[in-house]
């Protein structure tokens, strides 16, 4: 293993703010692992540091496959991390909607730019990344739409489903994104709520990355193979949204299999503390995604469904 | 008449609401045209506030000389506004990065949806931003090249001093204004002035270029200014100054004048060391029409902008034609 600075940013009067990766093996360049990029992902940085430790072992122990290098990289943005702020310390913008970024730019370009100068001459790109609403996901690993993602390499991290999201506009300055405009194949992996660290989560999330591994022929070791993935378009999820606002009840977690007319929500008045609202699915399904606030508003989007799976 | 545009339940004894005036003619005739103000997308921004108010009072106070539909929207995002946050409270969203929405999706979605939906068919629209708290920006239209032809006539009608043409960004698709733009509303986005607070005499130039536009249009019958000609600049020709080292930044130039290539613009300080860290100049001859606020500075904050002197436009041909700034104006200093 190689500790390696990366990039650097100096601060007034901070000390400089450093991102490191951690390089196991030499060689081709094939898979790099990108984990926290906003101050409160500790789960993906956490899974990270895991993996770090383990390749650390494996390449002690000779299991990695000569001539192939990877690269983890646990921690892009420690300066916001350390002051417990999603979003860059000083005004807010996401690194994460920056990408390829711009050397002579604004800070947070100059960041993305400084990663992606390192990070896209790998064959394989893989992101621990956290959704905007809080919530917890079933595990899944997810592509986009770029035309020349390859549905089919999802199956290797043995994941229970791969989801393909079409890009909105604000998706094109997005990592992943970018990975796969400038060749690199380009996986998002979601596991657990990204504030708290996961210990079950986190273990599927080092298994999915290094079933990948395997099944590249990089790393030799043996692991239980996982799922066959289902493919899923994200347009195809269900949502279900509140229809009042107050306290929310979830009775179905991530994962469960459901039935159309189930009761999955119990909203009641957050002052009077009658229920107001019984939230039921609208279909059979799998819950794939499930609310984590306790507060709702009207409309608030508590569960999104996996339609017609394994049911 | 105010108007509740959406309306989406909060958890504990509130609604969230977006309201709008809406300003009509004594006698309406049924064909009015529809004029929409619009600001407050982001909690930060207030400079729109005022324009808000005083295109309200002056209406108010001669409406018989009002001829079409004016419609004042003063904050698309007010739980941003209340809590002095710019993006949408809780979502961690920039609200101008969600439109033209979706009806079936979460909260910031659904209400941009509606929004969109409120002002479709509207005959033109303004959209009035000011800068964040970084950096100060002197009066301005910014057009997307894609509209330029459609948009450049109406922004030289609004009484602004500059008027910038960017380059199309697929990232700035999910604006407002190129979603109603893409709907075929008219939309000119105003930035001026500061974030978090308000300049009023920006705020009465701008005032006056929507009476001078909606006169234009029909829509004012009232007496209203000549508005000014705005320099007109196209993306290429603008030059970024960026900080290239911390420290804190303090500038010796005046906003909105002429600056000559290599000539200084600021310096960025180290007070701990008592070093100048940086000097930082100007890449062209050229008009400055951006510059920072806040003096903290860190690799990368944005310092100034500065549009290259030689590529300049504005009116004064023949037949309102646009020609080079320098040859209207060979001596001319904008201040």
């Amino acid at each position: 293993m190689k500790k390696e600075l990366l990039y650097s940013l100096p601060s007034l009067y901070r000390e400089e703010m450093k991102i490191y990766g951690y390089q196991f093996g030499q060689g081709k360049k094939s898979v790099c692992i990108v984990g926290a990029m906003r101050g409160n992902e500790i789960q993906q940085m956490y899974i990270c540091s895991q993996l770090v430790d383990t390749l650390k072992e494996l390449e002690e122990k000779g299991a990695l496959v000569e001539g192939y290098e990877i690269m983890v990289i646990p921690s892009v943005n420690p300066y916001s991390m350390n002051i417990g702020k999603r979003f860059w310390a000083s005004d807010n913008t996401d690194i994460n909607r920056m990408f390829p970024g711009y050397d002579k730019g604004e800070t947070t370009q100059r960041v993305a730019d400084g990663l992606f100068q390192v990070v896209q001459e790998y064959e394989y790109g893989l992101q621990f990344t956290s959704f905007y609403i809080p919530g917890d996901f079933v595990p899944h690993v997810r592509m986009m739409d770029t035309g020349i993602q390859n549905p089919s390499m999802a199956e290797m991290f043995g994941l229970p489903y791969a989801v393909i999201r079409t890009p909105r506009p604000y998706d094109t300055t997005t990592l992943n994104y970018n990975w796969q405009i400038w060749n690199t194949h380009a996986f998002s992996i979601y596991t657990g709520s990204p504030d708290r660290v996961d210990q079950e989560e986190a273990a599927a999330g080092i298994s999915a990355v290094l079933r990948f591994l395997i099944r590249l022929g990089i790393v030799r070791y043996t692991i239980h193979q996982g799922y066959i993935a289902s493919l899923i378009r994200e347009q195809e999820l269900e949502n279900v949204r509140t229809d009042c606002p107050g306290i929310c009840c979830r009775m179905a977690e991530p994962g469960q299999e459901i039935h159309q007319g189930q009761l999955l929500a119990v909203i009641t008045d957050p002052c009077e503390g009658k229920i107001v609202s019984q939230i039921y699915s609208p279909t059979d399904g799998i819950v794939f995604f499930a609310c984590a606030s306790a507060l709702v508003m009207e409309g608030t989007m508590v569960y999104r469904i996996i339609r017609y799976l394994h049911v | 008449m105010t108007e509740t545009v959406v309306s989406v339940g909060l958890a504990v004894e509130e609604h969230l609401q977006i309201k709008k005036q809406v300003l009509s003619p004594v006698h309406p005739t049924g064909k009015e045209k529809r004029f929409c103000v619009v600001t407050g997308t982001h909690g930060d921004e207030l400079e729109g506030q005022y324009v808000c108010w005083e295109v309200n009072r002056r209406i108010q106070e001669n409406i018989h000389q009002l001829k079409g539909i004016v419609e004042i929207y003063p904050a698309l995002n007010p739980l941003g506004v209340d809590s002095i946050t710019r993006g949408v409270p809780g979502f961690d969203l920039d609200m101008n990065r969600v439109f033209p929405g979706e009806g079936e999706n979460t909260m910031p979605e659904y209400v941009a949806h509606q929004i969109i939906s409120d002002i479709q068919g509207a005959s033109m629209c303004i959209d009035i931003h000011a800068s964040n708290i970084f950096l100060r920006e002197i009066p301005q239209v910014r057009i997307n090249v894609n509209s330029a032809k459609e948009l450049i006539p109406y922004a030289r009608k609004i009484n602004v001093d500059f008027l910038w043409v960017h380059g199309a960004a697929t990232v700035l698709e999910s604006t407002l204004a190129y979603s109603l733009n893409a709907i075929g509303v008219p939309t000119l986005v105003v930035e001026m002035g500061v974030g978090m607070r308000i300049t009023e005499e920006f705020g009465h130039q701008l005032t006056d270029g929507i009476f001078a536009l909606m006169k234009e249009m029909g829509i004012w019958e009232g007496e209203t200014i000549e508005p000014k000609e705005p320099i007109i600049c196209m993306d290429s020709e603008v030059g970024f100054l960026n900080a290239n080292c911390p420290g804190i930044f303090l500038p010796c130039v005046k906003h909105w004048m002429n600056v000559k290539e290599g000539e200084l613009i600021g310096r960025i300080l180290n007070p701990l060391t008592g070093q100048v860290a940086e000097e930082v100049r100007s890449p062209m001859d050229g008009v400055l029409f951006t510059l920072r606020e806040y003096p903290v500075v860190s690799p990368g904050s944005l310092l100034a902008r500065v549009s290259d002197r030689k590529t300049l436009l504005r009116g004064g041909g023949k037949d309102g034609n646009l020609i080079r700034l320098d040859s209207a104006h060979k001596e001319e200093r904008t201040q």
